[in-house]
Formats: C-alpha cells, structure tokens, sequence
C-alpha cells in the first residue's frame, strides 16, 4: 500500500473510471464494503468492539470513571471521545503530537454521538452535584484503508450498545471483582451513524478504500440519527479545500434516509 | 414564524455588521470584521518565501490559515495558544478561503493568514472567515470571487440566520443547531459546510437558501469596505 500522495496518471484514472461508474472491487459508486463487527474485543473495558469495513479494521472502547461534573451541566455525566492514529495501523501515521487528522477523527465522533443524545447523560449521575460517571470512548485504528471516520463510527455505536456501568465500593471508586450494576442509558432507537461522501471531478462516492481516498478532492460526512421518527442530521463537516454546489450538497442529503436503513440493517445483528 | 427572537431581529435578519480593511499598519492587507458583538480582525503576510523548504510547491504558493480567541474574548478565559477547536477551525478557514485564490504565479511561496477574535458571541469562524477574505483582497493576492460567511440557526424548528451565544445555548423542544455555511460570493459554490445539532435532511435546501441570501447582504459589506480604502 502506498503512502505517499496519489500521482496525477493515478488520479486521472479514477476520475475516468468513477465517471462511468466503474470501481476496481466491483462496487458501485454508493456501495459499502462488507462489515463484519465483534464485540467484547477486551474484557477490560465497559464495552467494546471491532469493526471491519472491507479491510479497515478500527477497535473502540468505552471506560468508565467517577469524576466531577462540569459547572454547566452539573446534572449529567461528562462524555469525552478520543482517539489516537497509531503507527501501528498504517505507513501514514506517526507517532508524536497529534497531526490535524488526528485532532479531526475524534471531534466529528464526538459530535456525531454527543448532538444525537443517544446517551442518557442525566442519568449518569452518581451524587448530585458532586460525582458523576464520566463516558470515555477512545477509538484506535487498527488497519487504514480508508473511510476511517464511518468505520469508527460504527466502532462507537456497537460498543456503546454493549456498555455495562462497574459497581462501585462505599468510597466511590470502581469495585471490578462486583458484578456490572446494569446497562449504559442508551435511547433504544438513536442509533448514530455516519456517512461521508468523497468528490473526485464531478462524481461522488462513498467509501472509498484507500487508494481511492488519496485521489479525491473533498469528503463531507453527515452524522444521522433517528429521533422522534424523523431522520436527523446531527453534524456535518466538510473536509478539503474544493467547493461542493448546491445540486451536489441536495442530492448527498437526499440519499442520507436510504443509507442509513441500509447501514442499520446491516448493524444490528452484532448488537 | 412563532419564535420572537431576544434582540427583536426577524428570521432572515443579521445582527449590525461593521467591516473595515487596513487596520494593521504592518500586515501586506488587513481588515476587521464584525456580527453585533462578535469581532474578528484578520492580517495577511505574503506571498513570501515558504520555510520550511519541505513543505514548498514548485507549482503554486500555497495558503495557511490560523485562527484563534484571544484569551479574553470569552467570559471563561481561553487559556492563551492553539486548542484542538482552534487547529480544526483554522483548517477549515483555510478549506473556505482556498477555492477563491489564484497562487499559481507565486511558486515556493506561503500566503498567511492570521484571523483572531477580539469579542466572541458566537459566529466568531464566519466573522473571521468574512474579515479574512476581505484582508487577502486588500494585500492585492489575486483572487478569482470574495467568499462570504454566515451561520444559519435552527431554534426548536424554526429557522434563523447569524445566531448569538444566547440563541445557541436554546434549550427547548429540538433544540439548537448552528450550521456555518461560506461562499464563493453569487454563485451556488459552498467552500464551508459544518453543523451541529439536530436538522431533518429534507430542510438543508431551505437553510442554503437562507445564507444565500444572508452572504448577499454581506457581500454588499464587504464591497463596501473595500471600496472605502481604494478610495482614501
């Protein structure tokens, strides 16, 4: 696999081929690849899962702490999402300090999960005012072969489901050799998901592989969820320097609906 | 239209805008610009030569993009220097401004651009991405269209442009949701899309109509500004 930046024959290539709708795996320009997910990938954690989108492969996991709540929502429970790009996943990433990718990845995630409510914060609360449970997600990429954020969004969603709050010993502190004292608040049908569409020339697609992710132009990914009965777009970013036209930005949140029953069909025998 | 805004504005109105080009001396183009109470003041250095070497484009000058809070534009002191809010805003100032610049007679070079926010409340990313085009205009880097910023709101379900931090911090039935939105001035060319909240997908059309004609408005400001300097 490569790791530099694509080359203008490479580029040109893709273009050409995306315009007749063509794809080297076979796929169709808004075709997800295979997704398989496991769950309780470490028995350490709260709860946990991989998820494999063709070949990217990405583990998330949710810990729990006591900790204090923030002065302007002193009754809920805090949510902090976090994720590193180890130099183990991929020749592209470093180690050192977070380059943008890295800062990028787990603020979208945080948005996507944080503005669909689809964790019951309020009920995260140990002692009012004063000690509350602190959600930690932390997201690590194993395998990059491209459409990590989607991927790690998935991670998130089937690890939440799975999340179990530890019990606690009379000083408040996490007590592992009691059992679990129940489920993590989810709402039972916000089910976050994201979806990002790349453009290359005038086409669009999703869920490019990696080579085909280092030829695009532009990403925009739109976290959706359900709420009320109503699909909801949650967050949006835009990511990369090329314009998107309106007739592009209407036809991507016109397919948002269909992709997102696709996706949850395909998700919700892991959970 | 049942929601009455706190300041009295009406849906599609925009807080009082103020703009103003060259007002740091020192920079190669300047300007300030402000929504009500936020203010951005943006200074452009370049084109010039690009260190470290590495990071140079024999084929065009390049553009980098820093914005940030001053410490005290917040209520809650900003602890001074970058944040991971700021490196991601200023990359995506950055991913706004690009698509309007013509860098390619500018080989080897950087264009930068330093965008800070004197008083924040709320739209301080439009506001500095307003004030920001209008200091590469006045450094005189060619420029193919001024990209224009605004911030459409969704209170509850109702919608509404160029939301201030009381409006963001609304509570009730759908809550809030602040979808910035740049670009290329009069065409249908969007250079920033962001959003946080809960919008149906079926009203993205909606709220792109009402920046478009926001950015308009704001256009005309920003004309205004400049014309003002060639002037003087």
């Amino acid at each position: 696999m490569s790791s530099m930046e694509a080359s203008n024959a490479t580029i040109e290539n893709f273009k050409r081929m995306f315009e007749q709708g063509k794809r080297f795996d076979g796929r169709g320009l808004f075709d997800l690849r295979q997704i398989t997910a496991e769950t309780k990938v470490s028995n350490s954690a709260e709860g946990s899962a991989r998820i494999r989108l063709g070949k990217t492969e990405v583990l998330a996991g949710v810990k729990l702490a006591p900790g204090t709540p923030y002065p302007d929502s002193l009754d809920k429970g805090n949510l902090i999402v976090s994720g590193d790009l180890l130099p183990l996943a991929s020749p592209r990433f470093e180690s050192g300090p977070p380059g943008f990718e890295a800062i990028e990845l787990p603020r979208l995630l945080d948005r996507a999960i944080r503005e669909s409510h689809v964790i019951d914060l309020s009920k995260l609360v140990i002692k009012p005012n004063e000690k509350v449970w602190t959600v930690y997600i932390d997201v690590y990429p194993i395998n990059d072969d491209g459409n990590l954020l989607d991927a790690a969004l998935m991670a998130c969603l089937v690890a939440l489901k799975t999340a179990q709050i530890p019990a606690l010993n009379e000083n408040n502190l996490v007590d592992y050799d009691k059992p679990a004292t129940g489920k993590m608040p989810l709402s039972a049908d916000i089910m976050p998901l994201s979806f990002s569409f790349f453009k290359l020339g005038n086409t669009l697609v999703m869920d490019p592989t990696r080579e085909e992710e280092e030829s695009m132009e532009v990403r925009i990914t739109f976290g959706v969820s359900k709420w009320n009965g109503q699909y909801m777009i949650n967050s949006c970013q835009k990511s990369g320097a090329a314009p998107l036209n309106r007739a592009e930005i209407e036809k991507i949140v016109a397919l948002l609906p269909k992709k997102y029953e696709e996706l949850i069909e395909r998700l919700k025998k892991f959970f | 239209m049942t929601l009455k805004r706190h300041d009295g504005r009406k849906a599609n109105e925009l807080r009082p805008m103020n703009a103003k080009v060259g007002v740091i001396p020192n920079a190669d183009g300047s300007a300030m610009f402000s929504f009500g109470k936020t203010i951005a003041i943006a200074a452009v250095y370049g084109p010039r030569q690009l260190h470290p070497q590495h990071m140079q484009n024999p084929a065009t000058g390049i553009l980098r993009c820093n914005y940030d809070l001053l410490s005290f534009s917040v209520y809650d002191r900003k602890k001074p220097g970058p944040s991971r809010r700021s490196q991601e805003l200023s990359k995506v100032t950055q991913w706004a401004l690009q698509p309007a610049l013509d860098l390619s007679e500018f080989p080897n070079t950087v264009v930068d651009v330093e965008i800070y926010i004197i008083q924040a409340d709320a739209g301080t990313r439009t506001a500095g991405i307003n004030a920001a085009a209008l200091a590469l205009a006045h450094a005189g880097i060619p420029m193919k269209n001024l990209i224009s910023s605004v911030a459409v709101g969704k209170l509850d379900t109702e919608l509404v442009v160029d939301l201030d931090k009381s409006e963001e911090d609304f509570e009730e039935g759908e809550g809030p949701t602040d979808f910035p939105v740049a670009k290329l001035a009069n065409t249908s060319q969007y250079t920033l899309l962001q959003l946080d909240g809960k919008i149906q997908p079926e009203r993205v059309s909606e709220v792109l109509k009402l920046a478009d004609v926001a950015c308009a408005e704001i256009y005309e400001v920003q004309k205004k500004a400049l014309k003002e300097v060639v002037e003087q």
